[in-house]
């Protein structure tokens, strides 16, 4: 009883109720996405928006049983639930069911559940539990290996079920690395690696090569202080003319030509079949004439026809450019940067290392979705397909991304719980 | 214990981060929302339009390059529901001539497809009704039209060949991810059967319209567009000008003719009778009138040539003397008697004299004589050990000239025939019960045997070539260059010179004075014949009558089928003359003769029975 009534009032209400903003400004979207004269019950199950309250149902009984389960539950069984996490993922390279290129789907009854979605918080829960045993330092090798070890592994399953932008996700856990003491170096250095990596193919190299050591030697010039590192600046300007022939090289000469392709249609260089070029451009359209305040609900005309596909997933946010306006899209990137102060607030006052280093995991990933999401809708990013957190439509997110954060909501909720 | 760890102060980084990356989104969203309205233009006043470009089909020529099949434009009326606006009912109705019901009835069936998607409130409007729509139809945002292309035929001709195109139904665009509902698809015929050569590739075309519909020119320069292409010109082995002389001559009478040249096996012309105008399988009449055939009891839907079965009758008698020399159970010089109708066990129906040659019983047509020579086939100890293996040495000769199975090359609707093989006899009759007397029907080509008139003229492509044929078919170029399938001879396993005392009796049925066509030789032409009769239990016998000409390169070899027409020699054998003389000298001498043909109803004959 005491317990039950210690979580009620221990629990952050405040992520909880910005999580309730988000999965209602989701559905309620998603509605109009679909929105026809035809079909007008909410609870229409042949429609996205009557699945998608369903699966709302779904995500809320689960985050309560996440509730009410044990904090310790998810510490003590962290690695055997990446290891189940990891089973499940392969399995689905070989018996999966295949969704638009990507194999990446398990069938039950007459739903699909996307696999890689639930590899996230298993991921970040068997990092956290590495990183929080033992004297852990992020400066060794060792423990640096072992990291980047449990990080990758899942990705590159997932890669190689060809689903490129959910392995991108687990990318961002160099964040929660970085948290825990990895060297900042590292940050620059990821920073400009793909930084380059995209100029490398987009611009002519040895430009890129001409622009470094200009910079480089403008430096060296105005900043006398910097003139005592000279064999750095020489191997900073050596290491990237070297990484961007390479990348270069290894783009234009050992992938295979359709492989090629992939990664050019993935930066928007070539058009894929589905028209990449031609729906970013839809995409943007149909935001840009939102305006100020929008069309108003139910009225969006660019989101209504098919211009702009996969409208309720992964450009769920062209529908609320479109009839919320500048208004409603900027309403909605400020609540979730609110959500990310509160996690990052949460995590700090974490009284054991692993809610810590898993609460900067969830604010972590939860930034990353949100970022690209929002970026390819807008023009910034190569489409890659992942979806916005709490609002795209698709059970597989809505429920993965529930039960990621409703783990910390948990722990957090129990902080005074000593061991 | 708590603690604060030595990298707290990280934590500003990564507020920082996540700080500029919301900002980076929310400046790159206020310059798209706010600053720049080249997206606000080209979505509120101008709506992007995603138009379909259909391709034309492609088309199909004879021969000799003659059109057979085009295209012509038609115009669909396809309504927005959701685009309508101020729509002076009464006003559109009229302009269009229908009722108000009408009106609402279709209006209410776009919108329960979908009230922003377009779909078609009108079909299929001809020229002169889109010219006098078009200009009114700016007045009323949220229609437009489509512009679609149907077949047309330059003659009434070759329908069953041809086939139709028409929409496709749900089933094939399940079957096939090109396909959108409200494509065409060939249905039938050569139309279905080369549909990925024929349909050509769709495009795109966005455009922008105004409030109005009306088109303010295309999107982002055509950026996105693709271009429509036409699909492939075909070249068929059809004759234009004979595939007409030959439905112009098979008119009133039911059959079919089938002219193949036998040093390719292109099919010259194949006409099943009665037939029907291809035209009138096209656009908003389509159904109507297929209704209409389907229910005509003398079948015009179906293709006699390819399908229809009938026993070969005499003309399996040449099959037979190809077949006896081979094995050598007789020789050129072989003479067996005839008792007239005493013979036994098979009647002959023929006056003639007795004994008599091989080339002279072809002539004749004799009965007595083939049943003698199938019997020596059957009965020939010397090489097989029993009836069944002699039977089955024998079929594999039959299969040789095509009979019995399909060529499975471009021919619509092609069956195999029936062909008995030895073990329907050992079902029949039991294993070792049965010999040439249980099965001696087949020797003169009655009984089980049955062919279609494809396959008999094609026996006389064999003939022709001395021992192979090409198997026939329809395509002979694609956008004018030689189509390479169907190209591999195949042998009948009879050797060349087993085919001249067949070819010698043959010439003899128009040249000798007791040949069975003698009267239809044709001035300056060598040609070789053999007619038959075929009973039918639903009226007078059918008469049958295959041909080769000229004798000496021969360039034609054809069937002529007339249902209920008795004798060969008083219909099929004129026919396939007549056609013969058309195709290879281009004129007709015998007008007297021709005008009988043409004239000539038998289609009574068959309501009598
Ligand atoms: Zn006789």
């Amino acid at each position: 009883m005491n317990k039950r009534s210690s979580i009620v009032s221990n629990l952050d209400w405040i992520s909880v109720l910005l999580y309730l903003i988000l999965v209602s400004i989701g559905w309620i979207n998603i509605y109009a996405a679909v929105y026809n004269d035809a079909h007008q019950s909410i609870f229409d199950l042949s429609q996205n928006y009557g699945k998608q309250l369903m699966w709302i149902g779904v995500s809320i009984l689960i985050a309560i049983i996440i509730l009410i389960i044990d904090s310790n539950f998810f510490r003590l069984f962290a690695y055997p639930i990446y290891a189940f996490m990891l089973l499940v993922l392969i399995s689905v390279i070989f018996l999966g069911k295949e969704v638009n290129g990507a194999k990446a789907w398990i069938q039950i009854g007459s739903f699909s559940l996307q696999a890689s979605e639930f590899g996230k918080f298993a991921t970040a829960l068997a990092l956290s539990k590495f990183l929080s045993s033992g004297k852990r330092n992020l400066s060794t090798l060792k423990d640096l290996f072992q990291s980047f070890l449990i990080i990758f592994l899942p990705a590159v399953i997932i890669l190689l079920q060809k689903d490129t932008g959910s392995a991108m996700v687990y990318s961002v856990f160099i964040l929660t690395l970085y948290r825990e003491g990895l060297s900042g170096n590292w940050l620059i250095i990821a920073f400009f690696a793909a930084l380059f990596f995209i100029l490398a193919l987009l611009i002519n190299t040895l430009y890129i090569i001409a622009t470094i050591i200009l910079i480089i030697a403008l430096i060296y010039w105005r900043w006398k202080a910097v003139r005592r590192y000279k064999m750095i600046l020489l191997a900073i300007i050596i290491a990237s003319s070297a990484y961007i022939t390479s990348v270069d090289f290894a783009v234009n000469h050992i992938l295979e030509p359709h492989q090629r392709i992939r990664v050019q249609v993935l930066l928007g260089l070539k058009q894929d079949i589905y028209g990449a070029g031609y729906n970013v451009n839809q995409s943007k359209i149909a935001i840009g004439s939102g305006g100020l305040s929008g069309k108003g609900f139910l009225n969006g005309t660019q989101t209504k026809f098919d211009f702009v596909p996969e409208q309720s997933t992964d450009f769920i946010f062209c529908t609320i450019g479109e009839e919320w306006g500048f208004l409603g899209a900027s309403f909605l990137i400020l609540v979730f940067l609110s959500l990310f102060y509160r996690l990052l607030f949460l995590a700090e006052r974490q009284r054991t290392e692993f809610s810590k280093i898993y609460g900067y995991s969830v604010a972590g990933i939860l930034f990353f979705h949100f970022a690209i999401n929002i970026s390819m809708t807008i023009g910034l990013f190569p489409i890659v397909g992942i979806p916005l957190p709490f609002i795209s439509y698709g059970g597989s997110s809505l429920m993965s991304f529930t039960i990621l954060l409703f783990i910390f909501l948990k722990q957090d909720a129990q902080r005074f719980d000593t061991i | 214990m708590y603690h604060k760890d030595k990298f707290t102060n990280r934590r500003y980084t990564l507020l920082g981060i996540f700080t500029i990356v919301a900002l980076i989104l929310l400046i790159r969203l206020a310059y798209l929302q706010l600053y720049d309205d080249s997206y606000l233009l080209s979505a509120e006043n101008n709506v992007v339009r995603k138009e379909i470009i259909f391709p034309n089909r492609g088309l199909i020529y004879d021969r000799n390059d003659s059109l057979l099949v085009y295209n012509d434009a038609i115009y669909d009326l396809m309504v927005i529901p959701r685009n309508i606006h101020t729509l002076d009912t009464l006003r559109f109705c009229r302009l269009l001539h229908i009722t108000r019901d009408d009106f609402q009835k279709k209006i209410k069936k776009a919108k329960k497809y979908s009230t922003y998607k377009a779909s078609v409130f009108l079909a299929q409007l001809t020229k002169d009704e889109y010219a006098y729509i078009q200009e009114e139809l700016f007045k009323y945002p949220g229609f437009f039209v489509r512009q679609r292309a149907l077949r047309k035929y330059t003659a009434p001709i070759a329908s069953h060949i041809l086939g139709y195109i028409g929409e496709v139904n749900e089933r094939e665009i399940k079957k096939s991810s090109y396909y959108k509902p409200g494509d065409f698809i060939g249905k039938s015929g050569l139309e279905r059967r080369y549909e990925k050569l024929l349909r050509g590739k769709r495009g795109i075309h966005y455009s922008l319209v105004d409030v109005h519909n009306r088109e303010q020119g295309s999107y982002q320069e055509g950026k996105y567009d693709t271009l429509a292409v036409q699909g492939h010109t075909l070249q068929l082995t059809l004759d234009k000008s004979l595939q007409a002389y030959g439905e112009l001559l098979m008119q009133n009478k039911i059959g079919s003719i089938t002219a193949i040249e036998p040093s390719t096996g292109e099919i010259l012309a194949l006409i099943s009778s009665p037939s029907y105008d291809p035209n009138l399988l096209v656009g908003r009449i389509r159904s109507k009138n297929y209704k209409a055939l389907s229910r005509d009891s003398l079948r015009p839907l179906i293709n006699r040539a390819v399908s229809g079965y009938y026993p070969p009758g005499s003309t399996f008698k040449l099959l037979q003397a190809a077949i006896g020399l081979q094995e050598k159970t007789i020789t050129p010089a072989t003479s067996f008697t005839c008792q007239g109708p005493n013979s036994v066990p098979i009647k002959c129906t023929h006056f003639h004299k007795s004994p008599l040659r091989l080339d002279e019983a072809i002539q004749q047509s004799c009965n007595s004589y083939f049943w003698k020579v199938f019997k020596s086939i059957l009965d020939n100890r010397h090489s097989y050990a029993n009836t069944r293996e002699a039977y089955s040495r024998w079929l594999q000769y039959v299969y040789g000239f095509g009979l019995g199975h399909r060529f499975n090359t471009d021919i619509p609707f092609e069956k195999k025939g029936n062909i008995p093989g030895p073990a329907y006899f050992d079902k029949i009759y039991g294993k070792g019960h049965w010999n040439a007397l249980t099965v001696r029907s087949i020797s003169i080509g009655q009984g089980e045997i049955l062919v279609t008139p494809l396959q008999l003229a094609n026996m006389a492509a064999v003939i022709a070539n001395k021992g192979f044929y090409y198997p026939p078919h329809f395509l002979r170029k694609i956008d004018h260059k030689p189509d390479t399938n169907f190209r591999g001879k195949i042998y009948s396993g009879i050797a060349p010179e087993n085919f001249e005392p067949v070819l010698k009796g043959m010439r003899e049925v128009f040249e000798s004075e007791h040949g069975t066509a003698r009267w239809y030789k044709i001035p300056g032409l060598s040609v070789g014949g053999k007619t038959g009769t075929v009973q039918n239990p639903h009226g007078e016998d059918h008469s049958i009558f295959v041909a080769i000409a000229p004798l000496e390169n021969p360039k034609i070899a054809i069937s002529v089928i007339v249902e209920n027409a008795g004798f060969g020699s008083t219909w099929a054998a004129p026919i396939a003359t007549l056609m013969i003389e058309k195709y290879l000298q281009d004129s007709i001498t015998r007008r007297p003769l021709q005008k009988r043909i043409i004239e000539g109803n038998l289609l009574n004959r068959m309501k009598k029975k």
